[in-house]
């Protein structure tokens, strides 16, 4: 059984990889089991200044699912160099995913330089599903000219690590962008990020959430998050990471079979701090089942490479 | 961890108790759990009123959709637990005379406290704050424990009448060390009564409970601070209210 998987030249021991903003730095998982044992880590999206999000209450739960308006808190790009990374290095010993959030392309730069040179960083995220704070707050994510300005931007700083794009699914034509990213050198593309969502307490009549709308993740999203993977996967030649909805070890096959090189479990991490864990331990069953002796294989099929 | 529910029953007005068994190791007073409950994504995180070995006990208020399923958890079933949360008290720095004061369904946690504290011999007061008579509970359980009680209730109807920072300056009481759990206006008042040494429990609207989503932030005199894993316990030169 090879659980292996290759992402523009990184290899990974498996294809599961807690997805940003729902493994922090690692520190929490680690206290419940040796978190070795994932593919890799996708860390807290990480900004130029430190951060201090948005106000609360930031969590709404859903039937199957849940919403966050988080707002990226964050220590900063220069923390996570200088404190967040060396610490790391004490349980966690594989290249991580560094995950970049920005509100100008120059900040996008200035932080993608400077993960570029870190050694622990195996590839760099680059979360394009933030307001343009410098051109009327239009997501970077949700316009092809926009997203495509990011990457040209970020893809002349890295020069060390596979550069990959975070693409928002609360677009018309995700392929579009994704396409975009691919004309401006990206090496892979990262997705979905979370659906635009909100709730209202009806003892109130006001939202849950005070910034009132936010992030809808979880298990509700796979079927929104596997059709956005095997749309991209189609239309761009590069590596896909799938991201959304995935619980088991079940929807990593079905991300992988929809074209995805590789997988992130995001919001189940935050319902059971094992979930990563379980799933890389059901893998081997579940790829036997269904007879899947090679997962690069069932990848290469999907693409037809 | 995985415990079993032995009791659960209405002990006041939308207030529970429930008794597990299960391991324990490791639970401080002032922690709380987070319980996976069958059908909802999210768990719920609960306080700690008291444990023993093997033993936990909770009490908590229906609130919403998730307590209300716990209301109706009979003994036997199984439940998945995250135990051990949060910072908790520091009860070695109690002093001489600590006072406990907890407002509505902030009382339970105070329950351990007490517990602890008059292990070590110390006398320690307790002041309950209820809106009215039929929400009163927890009042037996620690004069059990050996404290000196004082209840106040907003309408009345128990006890002395008013909320618990009456009962500071009616009793002229001026503690080593407090530790106060329950709503924000009441923690406030409470600070503007009692300029000493104290702790505080503060409560946020949680995602994962155990230091990883960020959902739980308050602002302190620190910075930002996650309530589930940095707290729910600050130091009262730590708020900033």
């Amino acid at each position: 059984m090879d659980t292996r998987v290759n992402l523009s030249g990184l290899w990974l021991d498996n294809p599961v990889i807690p997805a940003s903003g729902c493994f922090g730095y690692g520190e929490e998982f680690a206290r419940y089991y040796d978190i070795n044992i994932l593919g890799s880590f996708s860390f807290k999206g990480t900004t130029k200044e430190p951060r201090t999000g948005n106000p609360t209450p930031r969590i709404a739960e859903c039937e199957a699912g849940m919403i966050n308006a988080v707002g990226l808190q964050n220590p900063g790009i220069e923390a996570v160099c200088q404190q967040y990374l060396p610490r790391m290095k004490q349980y966690f010993h594989k290249p991580v995913i560094a995950n970049i959030g920005g509100f100008s392309v120059e900040e996008f730069e200035y932080c993608c330089a400077m993960v570029d040179q870190q050694e622990q960083v195996g590839l760099i995220e680059v979360n394009i599903s933030c307001p343009n704070l410098h051109e009327g707050g239009k997501n970077f994510g949700s316009d092809p000219h926009l997203a495509a300005q990011v990457t040209k931007a970020v893809r002349r700083v890295v020069k060390n690590k596979p550069l990959y794009i975070k693409l928002s699914p609360n677009v018309t034509d995700i392929a579009e962008i994704a396409l975009a990213c691919e004309a401006e050198g990206a090496d892979g593309i990262s997705l979905i990020n979370t659906l635009l969502g909100m709730r209202i307490d009806l003892k109130t009549k006001k939202p849950v959430i005070a910034n009132v709308m936010g992030g809808f993740s979880g298990p509700a999203v796979f079927p929104v998050a596997l059709r956005c993977v095997w749309q991209v996967a189609h239309a761009v030649k590069l590596p896909v990471i799938g991201i959304g909805g995935v619980n088991s070890a079940e929807r990593v096959l079905e991300m992988m079979a929809a074209g995805a090189s590789a997988v992130q479990v995001g919001a189940a991490n935050l319902a059971d701090p094992f979930a990563s864990k379980k799933i890389i331990e059901a893998l081997p069953a579940a790829m036997e089942r269904y007879g899947v002796s090679s997962l690069q294989d069932l990848t290469a099929a999907a693409r037809g490479w | 961890m995985e415990f079993t529910v032995s009791k659960n029953q209405k002990i006041a007005r939308h207030v529970y108790k429930m008794e597990l068994f299960g391991d324990t190791a490791g639970i401080r007073p002032g922690q709380f759990v987070e319980i996976a409950l069958p059908g909802r994504f999210l768990r719920r995180p609960i306080s700690v009123c008291d444990f023993a070995p093997g033993c936990l006990t909770l009490i908590y208020k229906v609130v919403g959709v998730g307590t209300e399923d716990m209301s109706r958890i009979q003994p036997g079933q199984k439940l998945d637990l995250l135990t051990g949360l949060g910072n908790g008290y520091q009860l070695d720095k109690a002093g001489d005379a600590p006072l406990l004061a907890g407002g509505g369904v902030g009382v339970p946690p105070l329950l351990a406290a007490a517990r602890v504290l008059r292990e070590k011999g110390l006398p320690v007061v307790v002041l309950l704050g209820f809106n009215t008579a039929d929400e009163v509970f927890g009042k037996e359980e620690f004069e059990r424990l050996g404290c000196t009680v004082y209840l106040a209730t907003a309408d009345a109807s128990a006890g002395e009448a008013g909320f618990v920072t009456d009962l500071v300056t009616r009793h002229k009481l001026a503690p080593s060390r407090f530790y106060a759990c329950g709503p924000l206006p009441m923690l406030k008042a409470l600070l503007a009564v009692l300029p000493g040494a104290g702790e505080v429990s503060m409560e946020e609207r949680m995602g994962c409970g155990f230091g990883a989503c960020m959902g739980c932030t308050v602002i302190t005199r620190e910075g930002p601070r996650r309530v589930c894993a940095d707290g729910p316990v600050f130091d009262r030169q730590e708020v900033l209210f």
